[in-house]
């Protein structure tokens, strides 16, 4: 991390993602054997990314816009590492927090104490380490008076809390956020803008997948348009968006 | 791996918690469980089979032996073969490394049954069954058990994402398996063949039979592990990671587009 300022944090490079749509899905051996014999062992190959080449650069806040289905959340997923990509390459220099979909591995039987350690060393914590931050964590996420009630029992804008404050709670050099803002009310939103706001203070990249424009114009430096797995556009803020809210436009 | 330690602890204990809660007898059901299921293997196979006349010294601590080592292999892989497929909320959003997952089932089934030997222990105690120095010596089985199981789970966990099927042949195999077993028989006294084959034979190609033979030895014979026998557990269980760690490295990136 010397040189901040010459090598992209994230570098994507002609990235293909191919998911085998398989018009059957074979998930038993007979039916498996019975359509290799009858050679019906055919798959619709359907890409989700297709040459994807982007370069991330530290300190930058990424917004990725785009409609449904044009591949932004596979894209997320592939820089997290949970996609290995079907051809290209994805370069991750940082630790990477991912907030793709807020309480992921959340255990709902479990309650909110126990897991937030779970989740925690789900994104690598220590104990020791979430010991101190407990009460940090808690506090941000002003669920006091729940923490020994099982998840089952709150509603998704109080797991989403819980989610955004233990994988904020440390200082990534990479934050990859997937809607995580449309769930919560407008003053929590607030509050994860401004949390969002000072990682990058402190030289975190983010990038952010939003289908509120406005959110992204505001919070933005620059932004990329993914369109059917093509990467349409590329840019700062300002082009990009007015490019893209005027095909929004022309559509409707 | 080591920076997934905390994980991997955390999971097993978030296992140990759900297991026992809402129980009232708690963790006391990890003791009472084994025991209350050998007495049922008990009460069948001496009084209702007649088995106990078939010269077996003994025989509840025999039993025991057979039946806790053969209920761990069972729950270590059962449970190891669907953990890929139910953890996949988590590994659709975060990265994390496979492996914990199947890992992880079988260090709790390995915590299950160190407390089950609580009940061995009430049992050797109950029927005044001596004890032996050579006790120290059942670790070898025992760990060379656990990863000959592990390397089954990782082989199965892979093969369940991509084939449900496996599910179901498997606890099938497992219960043909028991049979094999010598867990409530003595193989010395099985001298009649099976379809042209020894029954011995058959039995001794059990890894299982292996590993539980080698516990008995030295928790309740009191005798030093054989060369052959470290031999055999040790090599069953070297073959069975490296096959199950192949299986799974090769397949893994391919699971989430099946789960």
């Amino acid at each position: 991390m010397d040189t901040p300022n010459t090598q992209p944090i994230i570098e994507i490079q002609n990235v293909s993602m191919c998911f085998n749509l398989a018009s059957e899905k074979h998930e038993s051996l007979k039916e498996y054997f019975l359509a290799m014999i009858q050679g019906r062992l055919h798959y619709d190959e359907f890409y989700a990314l297709k040459n994807v080449s982007l370069n991330i650069m530290p300190g930058d806040f990424y917004g990725l816009v785009g409609l449904n289905g044009s591949g932004k959340s596979t894209l997320l997923k592939t820089i997290a590492g949970v996609y290995k990509p079907t051809r290209g390459r994805v370069v991750v220099r940082g630790t990477i927090a991912p907030l793709i979909e807020l309480g992921a591995g959340f255990d709902m039987d479990l309650t909110a104490r126990e897991n937030i350690y779970l989740n925690g060393t789900v994104l690598g914590f220590s104990p020791k380490y979430l010991d101190e931050k407990f009460d940090e964590i808690v506090e941000f996420s002003e669920l006091q008076n729940f923490l020994d009630v099982p998840l089952k029992n709150y509603s998704s804008g109080m797991v989403a809390r819980i989610g955004f404050a233990i994988a904020t709670i440390t200082k990534p050099q990479i934050l990859i956020a997937d809607e995580v803002l449309s769930v919560g009310d407008f003053l929590f939103q607030q509050k994860c803008e401004k949390r969002m706001q000072e990682l990058m203070a402190g030289g975190t990249t983010v990038i952010l997948v939003s289908h509120s424009i406005e959110q992204i114009e505001r919070m933005c430096s620059k932004v990329a348009w993914l369109s059917h797995g093509h990467l349409k556009m590329n840019g700062d803020t300002e082009t990009v968006c007015d490019a893209y809210k005027a095909t929004q436009r022309g559509e409707a | 791996m080591w920076r997934y330690r905390y994980l991997l602890y955390n999971l097993v204990s978030r296992d140990f918690k759900l297991k026992y809660r809402r129980s009232v007898l708690g963790v006391v059901w990890s003791v009472l469980n084994p025991l209350l299921m050998c007495l049922v293997y008990w009460a069948v196979f001496s009084s209702l089979m007649d088995m106990r006349g078939s010269g077996i010294d003994n025989f509840p601590v025999f039993l025991m032996c057979g039946q806790l080592l053969f209920n761990f292999f069972n729950e270590a892989t059962s449970t190891s073969m669907s953990s890929i497929i139910s953890a996949a909320p988590l590994l659709k959003k975060v990265y994390i490394p496979k492996y914990i997952f199947p890992l992880e089932k079988c260090c709790f089934a390995m915590v299950n049954c160190v407390f089950s030997f609580v009940a061995l222990l009430l049992v050797m105690i109950f029927t005044g069954s001596p004890f032996h120095l050579t006790v120290i010596q059942a670790i070898y089985p025992l760990a060379t058990l656990f990863f000959f199981s592990l390397g089954v789970s990782l082989f199965l966990a892979a093969g369940t994402v991509f084939f449900r099927d496996i599910q179901h042949i498997w606890s099938v195999f497992v219960t043909a398996l028991l049979y094999f077993s010598a867990i409530f028989y003595d193989p010395a006294q099985m001298t009649f063949s099976i379809g042209g084959f020894n029954m011995q034979q058959v039995i001794s190609i059990n890894p299982i039979y292996w590993y539980i033979t080698g516990f008995r030895r030295t928790v309740m014979w009191g005798e030093a592990l054989r060369p052959g026998m470290i031999l055999v557990c040790g090599l069953c269980a070297i073959v069975s990671m490296v096959v199950g760690a192949l299986v799974f490295r090769r397949t893994q990136d391919r699971f989430v587009l099946h789960i």
